[in-house]
């Protein structure tokens, strides 16, 4: 089925480095990789994004993702204790969100033909990898309630809508606002994690 | 000189400036509540895209602002809404400083509202998915209380709201499909199915409800109660939008049997969720469950949406003294559990009649301001089915059964505790203030409801 589509060459790179990375921020422990992870992620979308609108505003969101990634790497930095206490999971907790993962990519695949065919003039390519984005978003989401993990999910998951949406609406204006949004999202991720250590004022 | 720039940017810089300057906690509090009482005073006064004379000088309030190449636009049919906007956020930043509702509370609770007006003014509309969603992160600080742990209500409140963006976002591109081939049933059927969903997460209709009373529990009743009123309200102008623009969603009954059911859905889930609590923060929460029922129900008649308009008073003032009251009691040891509020009513008098009131009138008791609007719409309902109005009352009957208990929690106490009142006089002047107009608009509806349906001037083909 696959065998007769064709990719533009820069989009399977692009592919398997979100791939990659989303399987790498489920399984991940270590913030520092975990950060490092985000910001690749975020060249795999430009990567992604980049075939459907000019490069000059591809680049915004590949800038935006980088400087997420350094406001909530400033955050767990500011107080490590409160992510290496909180979120520990063994090698069973990795097999498992491995095996998840897994069936998440089976979901996408088998999907996203069907999908492609209700959005006209979006290629597989760009369907494949907002999806997996999409789902290893949301996989993460559903399985933490710590601040970091959960801002990383959203993260995930919006770079995700907006490979999508990007194929569908070229304007400066959403671009500027989302990329808002990933600044917000990642400022209210390092805020949630900095907060509890904080002195209480009135 | 344009309208986008006064109600949307004016608000917007100010409260980037006295974020910074937050320091000077009662001075910021100050000039939100004038900033938000003048704007309130101009949508009132101020006719938009006219010619205005003011003595020898004459000028005009353009209706349009152009920024990346999109328009934030602002009609003079807008005026009602943005001055009941404003009002209300005049109202509850009255008493952020008597109610402590923390340094960042006005700053950010300013910005919220620009940029909730920015999401209804902005221009195509759907690109105020966006803005809402950077208002509702500009909230969560002012939810949040330094140096208590996270709770779930507030993770799940911020993933709940991020995941309504993209279904909303992704309806404007069908809509544009719709729009050129109506009679297509699929692209129909996906694009409502989208903007359900998109609405499903932002207005927590039952089952994305939970982080409502979560969030409640954990955070300050005042600042939390502000950020329901305010999100929600702005939520359903938007919602009412998508009903104005698109006649095919408009003429079509199914929306408006769905809009019933999940305003029912969500009455019953507020009223016996509400009626089994030992929690005050969390009836609250429960409430506003109920409450965005009572509007969904309002809104799914085929005469309600005036009522939507005529709702929002008797709301903002029963959250308004339940939210003070409590604000009192949180401010003492953070917690809001029963066990913790026994005899409070024999120390505080003035108080806990605030906290039972305000849940009276929330339920739609005789005689108090929820009253006439909730009166209006069970004879509406009962009229479409006699079943609705049931079961919308049996919610109305859980909220009554929660300010019960409440009562009976807030009076008991030893028998020889002997009643004074110790609020502060501040909290005393506010609470009979507020008491007195929630009797008063329910003694006196015809004084105060009917002009707030010049609110839906803003929805040219809604106007009846």
């Amino acid at each position: 089925m696959f065998n007769t589509l064709t990719f533009p060459a820069i989009s399977l790179p692009a592919l398997a480095l979100v791939f990659i990375t989303s399987i790498w921020l489920l399984l991940g422990r270590d913030w520092r990789y975990l950060i490092a992870a985000l910001s690749l992620q975020y060249v795999g979308a430009f990567l992604l994004v980049a075939l459907s609108w000019p490069l000059e505003m591809a680049v915004v969101k590949v800038l935006t993702g980088w400087m997420a990634g350094a406001v909530l790497g400033v955050g767990v930095a500011i107080v490590p204790k409160t992510w290496q206490g909180e979120e520990r999971f063994g090698s069973s907790g990795r097999l498992f969100r491995l095996l998840a993962a897994g069936l998440v990519t089976m979901v996408i695949i088998s999907s996203a033909l069907k999908i492609t065919g209700w959005l006209p003039g979006v290629g597989l390519e760009v369907v494949l990898g907002s999806l997996t984005l999409i789902g290893n978003g949301l996989l993460n989401l559903g399985l933490t309630n710590h601040p970091f993990r959960v801002t990383l999910g959203l993260l995930t998951l919006l770079s995700g809508f907006e490979i999508l949406y990007a194929a569908l609406e070229v304007s400066a204006l959403v671009a500027g606002l989302l990329a808002g949004v990933n600044l917000g999202l990642a400022l209210v991720g390092a805020f949630l994690m900095v907060i509890p250590s904080m002195e209480a004022t009135d | 000189m344009n309208a986008p720039f006064v109600w949307i940017l004016t608000p917007g810089i100010t409260a980037v400036v006295i974020f910074l300057l937050r320091r000077w906690y009662r001075s910021t509090v100050l000039v939100g509540v004038l900033l938000a009482s003048l704007l309130a005073l101009l949508a009132w006064v101020v006719p938009i895209g006219k010619n205005i004379d003011l003595g020898p000088w004459s000028f005009k309030l353009d209706e349009v602002l152009s920024v990346l190449g999109r328009r934030f636009l602002l009609v003079d049919g807008d005026r009602p809404m943005l001055s009941m906007v404003y009002l209300m956020a005049a109202f509850w930043f009255g008493a952020a400083y008597v109610a402590r509702a923390g340094r960042m509370f006005v700053p950010l609770g300013l910005a919220m509202v620009a940029l909730l007006t920015a999401a209804l003014a902005v221009e195509p509309f759907l690109y105020a998915a966006l803005l809402i969603e950077i208002a509702v992160l500009v909230s969560v600080p002012i939810l949040l209380i330094p140096g208590k742990p996270i709770g779930r209500g507030v993770l799940r409140f911020i993933i709940l709201q991020t995941m309504g963006m993209p279904f909303i976002l992704f309806t404007d591109w069908m809509l544009t499909g719709v729009e050129t081939s109506p009679g297509d049933m699929t692209l129909v059927m996906r694009a409502a199915g989208m903007l359900g969903l998109g609405f499903l997460f932002l207005l927590a209709i039952v089952p994305f409800h939970t982080w409502v009373p979560m969030l409640a529990k954990d955070s300050h009743p005042y600042a939390v109660s502000y950020v329901f009123i305010m999100l929600v309200w702005m939520v359903f102008l938007f919602g009412l939008g998508f009903l104005d623009r698109y006649s095919w969603l408009r003429n079509n009954e199914r929306v408006y049997d769905l809009l019933r059911l999940a305003g029912l859905l969500m009455v019953i889930t507020g009223g016996v969720g509400a009626a089994f609590q030992r929690h005050v923060g969390r009836i609250l929460g429960f409430a506003v469950i109920a409450e965005i029922g009572f509007t969904l129900l309002a809104a799914g008649l085929p005469e309600g949406l005036g009522l939507v308009f005529v709702m929002v008073l008797p709301r903002v003032l029963a959250f308004g003294v339940l939210a003070l009251a409590l604000a009192s009691l949180w401010n003492q040891n953070q917690d809001l559990h029963y066990a913790n509020l026994y005899g409070i009513a024999r120390k505080m008098p003035i108080l806990g009649a605030g906290i039972v009131i305000a849940q009276f009138s929330l339920a739609g008791f005789p005689l108090l301001a929820g009253f006439p609007a909730k009166l209006m719409l069970w004879n509406q309902l009962a009229v479409q089915s006699g079943w609705e109005a049931s079961v919308s009352l049996l919610g109305s009957i859980g909220l009554f059964a929660s300010g019960l208990r409440t009562l009976a929690v807030l009076v008991t106490g030893p028998e020889d505790q002997p009643w004074k009142i110790t609020e502060t006089w501040q909290y005393l002047v506010l609470l009979i203030v507020g008491l007195a107009a929630l009797v008063l608009v329910g003694l006196f509806p015809q004084w105060f409801l009917p002009s707030l349906l010049n609110g839906l001037n803003a929805f040219t083909h809604l106007t009846p």
